[in-house]
């Protein structure tokens, strides 16, 4: 029963990082029909992102205290409420400087080819995977940087403990947040309708441009989130951290039908969930097979639902 | 009566299919003109181009006086030139009530926005009773009148239908082109794309025919009704 407990924990917690990736990748699919398979490093550029903006703003040795401002960095590091302050401070300067980055990418690298065959910014989003990577291994460093470990650890029952609630009351606000905006704003409905039928809402008289840029904005604001909640999570980053996280979270949002916002939030929820139970439960040895459970349980869904399990029926779209 | 819309010497093409080729056309204000034409004529291209939907290759249209040529989707809409597209293109999940919402979007009168769901509601009785079902369940002749309701929504000046008979049973289309007719009489000027050429030609005051990407003929919507080659080609006599 303990670890049936301690495994829905590690699930969920898993589970929400997943499903703030997984959410990118389901809403550039749902409004221009492509995988963008840079999202991953989008993921991975965050955490790096996350990882400076909070030893800059936490480590003596780093910025702040330079820069005369060592009482603020005190307060940061020195009690909860600085702590708090500082993580959404983190939080916020990662999540909008990996979105522009993300806007950026879709300027130059994907706008272009808009109307090029649908092969042309697929393997145009490779390019930028390699690229990202490659900037990271070369300019930053080739080996794992430890993330600063200030968040406090309170350990609780059943594997339970402050980081992993904190992991996931700050996903679920978040994913709440975004159902709020795409089912009630103004920008919300445009990406909809985008998504539904991209010629009719530009004779709705939405701009095109600025809906396709609001969505390479919010999802890798997303995923970057993602990205600290990883390296608090496992205690470093490196510049291929993106690969696993990244096919999970495509995986996700397939299984929950890609395209569909809700469908990634549960795929993400349960490829989280799928996996730590399989960690958990699979004989010794054998934990290693957990991806194999979690594909597996993607086939069979997709064999019943080949839309996946929120997608509308293929049958229907024909 | 001042010319709303003067289209010059327009030409698109997609890659190397010229689908609409140096034509000329214009619209009064306060005036129904139709476009009539076989299937693949470039009806459709051209309202498509007036609309901002594609770019055209040559020529001049002017809105108002003002060239509009080439401009995007979004900013020829807030200029009030409302095209309701050929195939309906309701978005299917979203209800009645957010389609015409999104006919609004660039509105921010909630107030007049208000009124006019009202007034579209009138129109289409039909619409009210289904404000909370979503799109694509409804009826393909209640998906034509959202389609132009929602375009309604958008307050147009000019407002270009794209064959709203295809496919609708001859009840139903009796009631769109009443709709249209009581448009005309509010001051709304209407540019009707149709396939349904006698019906066409019998509310409009003027009509041209194209063929294979040109203007072939123009005249008043009596006139064409009376023209012989109008009538073997499009009016099955
Ligand atoms: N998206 C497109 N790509 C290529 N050719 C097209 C496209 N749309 C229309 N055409 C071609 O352009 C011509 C005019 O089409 P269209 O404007 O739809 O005619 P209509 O509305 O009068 O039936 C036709 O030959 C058609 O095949
Ligand atoms: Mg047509």
């Amino acid at each position: 029963m303990g670890i049936l407990i301690q495994q829905i924990v590690n699930g969920v917690t898993l589970g929400g990082m997943y499903a703030l990736i997984a959410l990118g990748y389901t809403l550039v699919y749902g409004i221009l029909l492509m995988i963008n398979f840079a999202h991953a490093e989008m993921f991975m550029v965050g955490a790096y992102i996350g990882l400076f903006t909070l030893k800059f703003l936490s480590d003596p040795a780093w910025g702040m205290a330079r820069l005369g401002l060592g009482p603020v960095q005190e307060f940061f590091t020195g009690s909860v409420l600085g702590l708090i302050i500082m993580f959404i401070i983190v939080f916020i300067v990662t999540g909008a400087l990996t979105g522009l980055l993300g806007v950026l990418i879709e300027r130059v690298a994907y706008r272009p080819l808009r109307n090029a065959p649908r092969l042309a910014p697929l393997i145009s989003a490779i390019g930028v995977s390699i690229f990202l990577q490659n900037a990271v291994l070369l300019w930053i460093d080739s080996k794992p940087i430890p993330f600063p470990d200030i968040f406090p650890i309170v350990t609780l029952p059943y594997g339970l403990n402050s980081l992993k609630i904190f992991i996931v009351v700050t996903s679920i606000v978040l994913l709440l947040g975004l159902d709020t905006l795409v089912s009630r704003t103004k920008i919300g409905k445009a990406m909809r309708a985008t998504s539904q039928d991209r010629g009719a809402a530009q004779l709705m008289g939405i701009n095109i441009n600025s809906v396709i840029a609001a969505t390479f904005f919010i999802g890798p604001a997303l995923g970057a989130v993602a990205g600290i909640f990883y390296g608090m999570y496992y205690g470093a980053v490196i510049f291929n951290m993106g690969f696993f996280p990244g096919i999970k979270a495509f995986t996700a949002a397939v299984l929950g039908g890609i395209g569909n916002l809700r469908g990634a939030m549960l795929g993400g929820f349960m490829l989280g969930m799928i996996e730590a139970l399989a960690v958990g439960f699979l004989p010794a040895g054998y934990s290693g097979y957990k991806d194999v459970v979690a594909f597996l349980v993607l086939i069979i869904v997709l064999i019943f639902r080949p839309g996946g399990l929120l997608g509308e029926s293929v049958v229907e779209k024909v | 009566m001042e010319k709303m819309l003067n289209v010059e010497h327009l030409s698109t093409s997609y890659g190397k299919i010229h689908a609409v080729r140096d034509i000329s056309f214009y619209v009064n204000e306060g005036e129904i003109v139709t476009l009539i034409g076989a299937n693949g004529a470039g009806k459709s291209t051209t309202l498509k181009t007036i609309s901002g939907l594609i770019k055209p290759k040559a020529g001049k249209i002017f809105f108002k006086g003002e060239n509009i040529a080439g401009l995007p989707g979004h900013e020829v809409t807030a200029k009030h030139i409302i095209q309701v597209p050929e195939g309906r293109r309701i978005f299917d999940r979203m209800t009645v009530m957010e389609n015409l919402e999104m006919g609004a979007y660039l509105r921010k009168d909630s107030e007049g926005i208000k009124s006019d769901i009202n007034w579209v509601f009138e129109l289409f009785p039909r619409l009210s009773e289904r404000a909370s079902q979503k799109g694509g369940t409804l009826s393909g002749g209640e998906q034509q009148m959202l389609a132009m309701a929602r375009g309604l929504m958008g307050k147009p000046e000019l407002l270009m239908l794209d064959e709203p008979s295809m496919g609708l049973a001859p009840v139903v289309v009796e009631t769109i082109f009443t709709v249209i007719q009581k448009l005309q009489r509010e001051g709304i000027t209407i540019l009707l794309v149709e396939q349904n050429a006698s019906l066409a030609l019998s509310i409009a005051n003027r009509g041209y025919v194209m063929e294979t990407g040109k203007i072939s003929l123009t005249g008043t919507g009596r006139e064409l009704l009376a023209n012989e080659e109008v009538q073997k080609a499009y009016l099955g006599h």
